[in-house]
């Protein structure tokens, strides 16, 4: 049990933290011919364009309202309009996801309001799905804005629809990567299941070549395929973020959800691959049982480097979670953790203390441990501290493939085992002649050395 | 009228910017800025400017005062370098929250110069105001006078909030703050007649120490480099440099022009991209120099060096000219100005099918002409989808570019070279050119490139 304290500080220092409105705009970037449109001025959305494109090395499709003092000041009415309309005649998209950002937010448009209108005077727009999700930087953090939208997204668009057989919705959390996505649908469909997945990273920022270039994103998951999700069997919802899009899911078309935590770990991946053997009828597949076994050894070899390490995460709550629940399963202790926004999971930290805060703080607990982890933002404190450091979640603007990093299922624990054992290994302390001095005193109770002839 | 809105629209009246002297009274009133099109916009704002322009003074503390977003979405992502100091490195934000919305953001503002002072000892600190808090209507300026009182340290503000306009009207906000608090605050221990500015110069990827050792060798001291790999004393004691250098053209016009006016420092306008554009701003640096008094024999000294470096160059690139010869480039760029590099590439025999002249004055683009001749493609701004046909069609060897666009060629599986702010090689003096062309020839005969084009075999037609 972790007690939670939030920073004092007035200046934040180093932000582990990034806002709302740029998580809201991953979570529409999952979705297949979408546009999301940042209702703001001009420099929130290059700055989230510029954070994106440096850690997913990918085109990235993303608009501005483009509000200026005057339009803040009257309202962004007009703008929202004009971008719409901009959008649909160059793009076509399927869908636009519209968020909001602290100074419309301040100005208090609203964007609700202003759909409804649009809507009625632009029937040519009748076939684009609109989603709007207010998420105002001064308030929570990345993966609550990730979180917002596709709760958004689900009360927008989902209905109940006749039952499909087979059909199962993931929900994923915005610290589950390309790669991680992946690995989770090809374990559903292992037991014969039709996973919809939504928002879908690994369709649209896979890093694939299209044959063309499109002005929206491509790949993804389908508005179509969103608006079948009522007639799913069940919800997977994977991390505590989605629980509200999941209930929200539930509440509309009646499909119940079952939440996963985490994917990270034996146990987890247990209860994952029993549930869905459960829920399909099917017995786990021969690859996996042989992965659970691989993932076993990889536990016995390993744990002589992990027992007693002291390791420093800052990470968002379902990510800080993840790595520090499994860490603390690995016989480490989590000397330091820091995150940007409250979650139900923080108080169940195997920590003393998780702080909302920053980098700042941190470093300041890091000093002595045997590792870090937190985004790329933490080179310049692993590099003061002199500790070695593990970059996880977003941005990773430093890396190649941070997109296909692994770290869920069997497999991709199997992976993380080797790379932070791998690390603890390189760093194991070289022991000399003087490693044990005795303390002072011991050394008077030596006998006088007697000089031979 | 506000504060802001009489600084926007005298720095748009800019007397020495040519563009704005060839309008009409009535256009010269609407600003410099188009407006934007919501939906189809792209570009910073004038924070993301004016932070771009100070931050590589790098001894200070940086403190942006708003929500997380505009510190904690883009903070350490440019290779401005620095030499001593890393404390420019660090990022500062007040992360307003809700109550701070509904409040005000004062004190809390207030308290944040306060732990920076006592936790960092800057010789100054910057405060950087955002669109929310000058919403909701939270004095910088006030607090920061406060401050400065307080704590007996220089507190800046910098007034230019993101919803004032673009990027470029972000530099020139920075430049005023610069003028209005900073400059001529101090005096520098020792003044010479080789003492310059340089305005405009970010010391990416440590580009200013490509041309430092001309200088070093010449005996001229840059006094100030606004702002690359500054101090904030430089800066303070610009005031008594003999002549200064303006380097990108459009962001720092407005102080250029003002130490004209307020401290007498004449100026020109000059690049040190290209082998030719180095030399020449060499010699204007030494004519400039010689005429407020410095020794007759620089301008003999800066000759023989200009010689013996372009001949050195020349050299080193003559292994490359026979490879490049004839090869075609997309020039896709605002930031590095358009006609020096195009300037520099066709020095080695590179034929341009295109340039965008997006931030590029007339004059520029009327030397672009010069060198292109007429049947050059230039273009204002070109979007994505264009881009892509534009790299297909013309038969491009490479595109040069921003990161932003870069995908448009990687896509096209055309060799692409960055040439803006996020990249990493340094490309300015007689060693930056012998250095781009060799990255460009690295990027042109990389052997992927066959590689990537061979379709796969099942995609073959027998």
């Amino acid at each position: 049990m972790a007690t939670i304290v939030t920073s004092k500080k007035a200046c934040a220092v180093n932000p582990l933290k990034m806002s709302q409105p740029i998580g809201a705009a991953l979570a529409f970037l999952g979705l297949d011919k979408c546009m999301p449109l940042m209702h703001g001025s001009q420099g929130c959305t290059a700055f989230g364009l510029v954070l994106f494109v440096r850690h997913f090395r990918e085109t990235i499709p993303l608009q501005t309202t483009a509000m200026n003092e005057v339009t803040t000041i009257l309202g962004g009415m007009e703008n929202i309009e004009q971008a719409i309309l901009n959008i649909y005649n160059r793009a076509k998209p399927d869908i636009i996801g519209i968020c909001s950002t602290g100074l419309t937010e301040t100005k208090g448009d609203d964007v609700h309001g202003f759909l409804k209108l649009i809507r009625q005077k632009h029937p040519e727009l009748a076939e684009t799905a609109l989603v709007y999700v207010p998420t105002p930087d001064y308030l929570g953090a990345f993966q609550d804005g990730w979180s917002k939208a596709v709760t958004a997204l689900v009360e927008t668009l989902c209905e109940p629809v006749p039952k499909t057989v087979w059909q199962v919705n993931i929900l994923p959390g915005s610290h589950l990567t390309v790669a991680d996505i992946e690995e989770v649908r090809e374990i559903v469909e292992s037991f014969g299941l039709y996973p919809i997945i939504a928002p879908d990273l690994s369709g649209s920022l896979d890093g694939h070549i299209p044959e063309t270039f499109l002005p929206t994103t491509l790949g993804g998951a389908k508005v179509a395929q969103i608006k079948q999700m009522g007639g799913s069997a069940v919800t997977i919802a994977i991390g505590e973020q989605m629980r509200p899009a999941a209930q929200a899911l539930e509440a509309r078309t009646g499909v119940p959800y079952r939440l996963f935590d985490r994917l990270t770990g034996l146990a987890a991946n247990d209860e994952f691959l029993d549930y869905l053997s459960e829920l399909s009828g099917t017995p786990v597949s021969t690859k996996y049982r042989r992965q659970r076994g691989q993932l076993v050894d990889a536990m016995l070899d390993g744990h002589f480097f992990f027992g007693g390490k002291k390791v420093a995460i800052g990470a968002e709550p379902d990510l800080l979670w993840q790595m520090g629940a499994w860490l603390g399963e690995m016989g480490c202790e989590i000397a330091a953790a820091v995150t940007t926004t409250h979650s139900t999971l923080l108080e169940k930290m195997p920590a003393e203390e998780v702080v909302i805060g920053d980098l700042e703080d941190l470093e300041s607990r890091a000093a002595g441990c045997d590792l870090l982890i937190t985004h790329s933002h933490g080179r310049q404190a692993a590099q003061r501290l002199g500790i070695p450091f593990i970059k996880m979640g977003l941005p990773l603007f430093d890396r190649l493939g941070a997109a296909h990093q692994l770290s869920v299922g069997y497999r991709g624990t199997r992976d993380l085992v080797f790379e932070v054992g791998n690390l603890f290994i390189e760093n194991l302390p070289e022991h000399h002649a003087d490693s044990w001095p005795l303390p002072g005193e011991s050394h008077e109770t030596a006998p006088q050395a007697e000089t031979c002839y | 009228m506000s504060a802001l809105t009489r600084k926007v629209e005298m720095v748009f009246n800019e007397p020495a910017c040519p563009t704005n002297q060839g309008k009409s009274d009535k256009e010269r009133k609407k600003g410099c800025s188009k407006p934007l099109t919501p939906g189809a916009a792209a570009g910073g704002c004038a924070f993301d400017g004016a932070k771009i322009a100070l931050q590589p003074i790098v001894d200070v503390a940086h403190l942006v005062h708003g929500p997380i977003a505009c510190e904690g979405n883009s903070w350490d992502n440019r290779h401005a370098a620095s030499s001593g100091s890393k404390l420019y490195r660090t990022g500062f934000t007040t992360d307003i929250g809700e109550l701070d919305v509904i409040y005000g953001g004062e004190k809390r503002l207030f308290r944040a110069i306060r732990e920076i002072i006592e936790k960092y000892d800057p010789p100054a600190v910057f405060v950087y105001q955002t669109c929310v808090t000058a919403l909701i209507g939270d004095d910088i300026e006030t607090v920061c006078k406060r401050a400065a009182e307080k704590f007996g340290k220089p507190v800046i503000p910098v007034n230019a909030p993101g919803f004032a306009g673009s990027k470029n009207l972000g530099n020139k906000l920075a430049g005023e703050a610069l003028l209005d608090y900073v400059i001529g605050t101090e005096e520098p221990a020792v003044t010479t007649h080789y003492d310059i500015n340089i305005y405009g110069e970010y010391n990416l990827s440590g580009e200013l120490w490509q041309v430092q050792p001309l200088l070093d060798a010449l005996g001229i001291r840059v006094l100030a480099n606004i702002s690359g790999d500054a101090r904030y004393r430089e800066v303070a004691c610009a005031h008594r440099a003999r002549a200064a250098m303006m380097v990108c053209s459009q962001a720092l016009i407005n102080l250029a022009r003002k130490m004209e006016e307020r401290y007498g420092i004449p100026w020109f306008e000059g690049s040190f991209y290209g082998v030719t554009d180095t030399s020449q701003s060499l010699r204007t640096i030494a004519r400039l120099l010689v005429q407020r008094g410095a020794q007759e024999d620089l301008l003999a000294r800066t000759a023989t060096l200009i010689e013996r470096e372009e001949a050195r160059a020349w050299s080193r690139l003559e292994h490359y000219k026979a490879r490049l010869k004839g090869k075609r480039v997309l020039l896709l760029t605002g930031g590095v100005k358009s006609w020096s590099v195009v300037s520099a590439l066709s020095e080695v025999g590179m034929e341009i099918v295109g340039t965008s002249t997006k931030k590029s004055t007339s004059e520029d683009k009327a030397r672009i002409k010069e060198i292109m001749g007429g049947d050059a493609h230039m273009f204002d701004d070109l979007p994505p989808r264009e881009m892509y046909r534009m790299l297909k069609e013309s038969g491009a060897d490479i595109m040069l570019s921003g990161g932003r666009s870069q995908f448009v060629a990687l896509k096209a599986k055309t060799p692409w070279l960055d040439i803006n702010q996020e990249r990493h090689h340094a490309y300015a003096g007689y060693e930056g050119m012998v250095e781009l062309v060799k990255q460009i020839d690295r990027a042109i005969y990389n052997p992927i490139w066959a590689q990537v084009r061979q379709p796969a075999p099942w995609e073959m037609e027998d």
